[in-house]
């Protein structure tokens, strides 16, 4: 398999400097050498004397003494790189708004030195989530080990993946070799990250080249998912079968099984949508009379909050609708799935308002287990979204689940439902509102969230208590990566390719999405869904510029409104939830809103919070998981009163982890009570 | 001189450089990081260093001599020095270094400016120090010797 592998890995990475050796056997056994380093500081008499070291430790070295030069040239070279070596200390730029970008972007791991040993520089390098910090003058002997860096990035998103619950074979396979020995794993993390990096626009390239190993992932991109979403609308919901999407869809490459699969989850989404009727059309019309069909915007962003808040009553739908509007900034009309959207988020938000509450206490490590819950929960997510949820939750969730945690400090019931959206947002916010467009969502997730970074975090800027900080960004940013989710393969947790896994990564991430802007004022703004799934490009160009994602403190500020959310339920639902979404809202894109919507289930039963906040989130989680229990049990209250029933959904959710029923989900999303949507 | 000579001769010199603080065991490490692939990699580090040191004290000459002090600025410049000394292993440059970091700290402008002074003085000190050594190692190698190892025990 290494070989294979390894041949895929070199035959489609960008740069050839990596594994020099043709054969991936070769290049195995020579690991770590040829690794290819980047490493970038002002001083040239450092420069020179690392970069002859890490050519002394067989290193592949590209310096660089300058910041904007380094990312022009990771960018242009997305994997023309291993790890990157910067000084924190550099007249351009500072080291760790490098650092930042780098996590958000590229997700690789970052060694941060400096002459300056203090431990509050050391401190900001491990928030800002650098994966080391050397001390100079640098020695030798601490670069030859800076290797394990990447194999340990890798190794974590290849769990992640893992324990998304896709279990895709070649996750399986995958794994097997990979526990073969480190350095196959090595080659293996390599092509794989050269498969995650493969983005935005090869949905079927890993196909073919993983055909062997495994089930090649479809990505569902943004403009895909419109245009499945254009067809299905065109064929009618209850008419559109994979077979005739494909064809009016008319992409070369994809299969039946895609768009089954999809279709799958979206028809999981759709129905968390319209809870409880579950019709679709019901739902648009339910949904979209109170808001006017603002839901696209709204969907994201503010998903997760106003959908709280919509759910919890307090937002009336109206304000809901603007929010919407304003989040995405665009006329609410979406075609596609204007109701969806709303439904969505309140589910979500009731997901979210669990999670937090579960929380309630900052418990940023809370966060992080919970991620891996949710992570763990095979979303077979339906709706797309929840695959962006899940992506976010994924890259929450590695990264710190905090932001569960933190959300329900804040009142905000968002907050962990709000940074878990933010790092959706970056990709897209899927979570709140895209559930609707959960299609939609996913695949802007699948982008490079990254990019889009922080707009998909937008609605978590609204709300989010910021108490996510980065390290929820480097999961989406991540899963951009990951994007190859294979938005078909229900059970994979799509989200587990994001990079969430790298838990260096979402420390580097750091983006600093200030989610703690109270999320509900920003909702509209940040818009980290956008519902619709030309939301989703609005999206993407919003910023979230606040989040401060540090730590995964998506606190969505959705507190203000939906208070009421937040009490109920298993704060550590809601937190999962939240991450769940986050991740997979950020990632979107594909995946991760289904996995996360697994996790974001289990987590909670609190998804019956589906609290504006979170709603989103735990829409997304919900939808995910085709299988998602969770429908009835907490959707079910979407009212504000009682919007979470209580653990049975996290129960549920849990139980569904591991079953990742592909198509069969029976959505019971019932549970959800999407009533909450702002009617 | 014979190339034996001159060897010891290198050696000597080096050790005394060491016990004297004006080298430490980073110096050793560029040392090292010399081979037959980059044979003048050490003078090649050690000229960067100078050109770079030499720009770094006339901006902080420069910066000291305003009306109005730009103390940020001044430390930037420091730390820049400090992690160039200490990565070439001028020790004594470095520790001079941090104590003009404190002063900028403070935003003392009279210890500044004499840290300024020590900074320049343990500067030049070990320029003409390196100098000399490379010149002997140069010497060696003209004369068909290699340059010997030297074990500090370090």
């Amino acid at each position: 398999m290494n070989s294979s592998i390894g041949k895929a890995y070199v035959s489609t990475a960008s740069s050839s400097a990596g594994w020099k050796a043709g054969d991936a056997a070769a290049a195995a056994d020579q690991f770590p050498a040829g690794l290819r380093v980047l490493v970038v500081d002002d001083d040239p008499t450092c420069l020179m004397i690392l970069e002859k070291m890490l050519r002394t430790c067989l290193y592949d070295v590209t310096k660089c003494n300058r910041a904007e030069t380094a990312l022009l040239m990771l960018r242009e070279n997305k994997n023309g790189f291993d790890i990157v070596i910067s000084d924190v200390h550099m007249p351009d730029m500072d080291g760790f708004k490098l650092l930042e970008h780098i996590g958000l972007e590229m997700d690789l791991p970052v060694i941060m030195m400096s002459a300056d040993d203090g431990k509050h520089v050391v401190m900001k390098g491990v928030t800002h989530g650098a994966c080391d910090y050397l001390i100079k003058p640098v020695r030798i002997e601490a670069l030859k080990n800076i290797w394990q860096h990447v194999v340990r990035k890798r190794k974590n998103e290849w769990k992640d993946f893992e324990q998304s619950g896709s279990v895709e074979e070649g996750d399986r396979q995958l794994k097997q070799s990979d526990d073969a020995d480190y350095s196959s794993s090595a080659n293996e993390g390599s092509w794989k990250s050269s498969k995650r990096r493969k983005d935005d626009g090869d949905e079927t390239d890993e196909r073919d080249d993983t055909s062997t190993l495994k089930k090649p992932r479809v990505v569902w991109s943004v403009e895909l998912h419109q245009q499945f979403v254009a067809a299905v609308n065109q064929l009618g919901i209850d008419n559109a079968v994979p077979k005739k999407i494909l064809e009016l869809m008319n992409v070369p490459g994809l299969t039946r099984e895609n768009v089954a699969s999809h279709l799958q989850k979206y028809r999981l989404y759709l129905r968390r949508l319209s809870g409880v009727s579950q019709h679709q059309s019901n739902l648009n019309n339910s949904l979209m009379s109170p808001q006017g069909a603002t839901f696209g915007p709204l969907s994201s962003l503010n998903g997760l909050d106003l959908q709280t808040l919509a759910a919890t009553g307090q937002l009336p739908a109206q304000s809901l609708a603007t929010l919407q509007a304003v989040g995405l900034g665009r006329p609410t009309g979406k075609s596609g799935i204007p109701m969806p959207l709303v439904d969505q988020r309140n589910i979500f938000s009731f997901e979210n308002p669990k999670l937090r509450i579960g929380e309630g206490q900052q418990q940023h490590v809370n966060n992080n287990k919970q991620m891996n819950l949710l992570q763990g929960i095979p979303t077979t997510m339906e709706p797309k979204q929840l695959a962006g949820l899940h992506h976010t939750m994924q890259s929450m969730g590695n990264m710190n689940m905090q932001v569960a945690s933190h959300g329900s400090q804040n009142s905000q019931n968002n907050p962990l439902l709000m940074q878990i959206v933010q790092p959706q947002a970056r990709g897209q916010m899927i979570n709140d509102s895209s559930l609707s467009h959960a299609p939609r969502l996913l695949s802007p997730m699948g982008q490079p969230i990254l990019a889009n970074g922080i707009a998909a975090n937008v609605s978590t800027k609204n709300g989010i208590q910021e108490n996510i900080r980065a390290p929820s960004y480097n999961p989406v940013l991540q899963t951009s990566s990951m994007s190859n989710f294979p938005m078909n393969h229900t059970s994979e947790l799509p989200g587990n390719s994001f990079p969430l896994g790298s838990t260096s990564g979402i420390s580097s991430l750091t983006p600093k999405v200030a989610f703690q802007e109270d999320v509900n004022s920003d909702i509209k703004g940040s818009m980290g869904f956008m519902p619709g799934y030309d939301i989703f490009n609005d999206l993407n160009q919003h910023k979230p510029q606040n989040w401060e994602l540090q730590n995964i403190g998506m606190t969505f500020d959705v507190s203000q409104h939906s208070n009421i959310l937040q009490g109920n339920h298993n704060d550590s639902q809601s937190v999962l939830v939240q991450q769940g979404f986050s991740s997979s809202q950020v990632n979107g894109q594909n995946r991760s809103a289904s996995v996360i919507s697994k996790a974001m289930f289990s987590v909670g039963d609190g998804t019956g919070h589906v609290n504006a906040q979170n709603g989103n989130q735990h829409l997304n989680t919900l939808l995910v998981d085709g299988t998602v229990r969770v429908k009835s049990e907490t959707v079910a209250d979407a009212t504000p009163t009682n919007l979470y029933p209580g653990d049975d959904l996290m129960s549920a959710l849990l139980k569904q982890q591991d079953v990742i029923a592909p198509a069969e989900h029976e959505f019971h999303f019932d549970g959800y009570s999407l009533h909450n949507i702002p009617e | 001189m014979e190339v034996g000579q001159m060897q010891r001769r290198l050696v000597d010199y080096t050790k005394t450089l060491f016990m004297e603080g004006f080298l430490d065991a980073q110096f050793l490490q560029l040392q090292q990081l010399q081979d037959e692939n980059n044979p003048d990699f050490v003078v090649e580090v050690v000229s960067l260093f100078f050109d770079d040191s030499e720009k770094l004290l006339n901006n902080l000459s420069m910066a000291l001599d305003q009306p109005n002090v730009d103390f940020k600025k001044v430390d930037a410049h420091v730390h820049q020095l400090k992690g160039s000394s200490s990565s070439i292993g001028a020790q004594r440059v470095k520790n001079a270094c941090i104590a003009f970091r404190n002063f900028c700290e403070e935003q003392n402008i009279d210890a500044t400016l004499r840290c300024l002074q020590q900074v320049k003085h343990e500067y030049y000190l070990v320029k003409n120090k390196l100098e000399t050594l490379l010149r002997l190692e140069q010497q060696i190698v003209a004369a068909g010797g290699s340059i010997p190892m030297i074990d500090m025990g370090f």
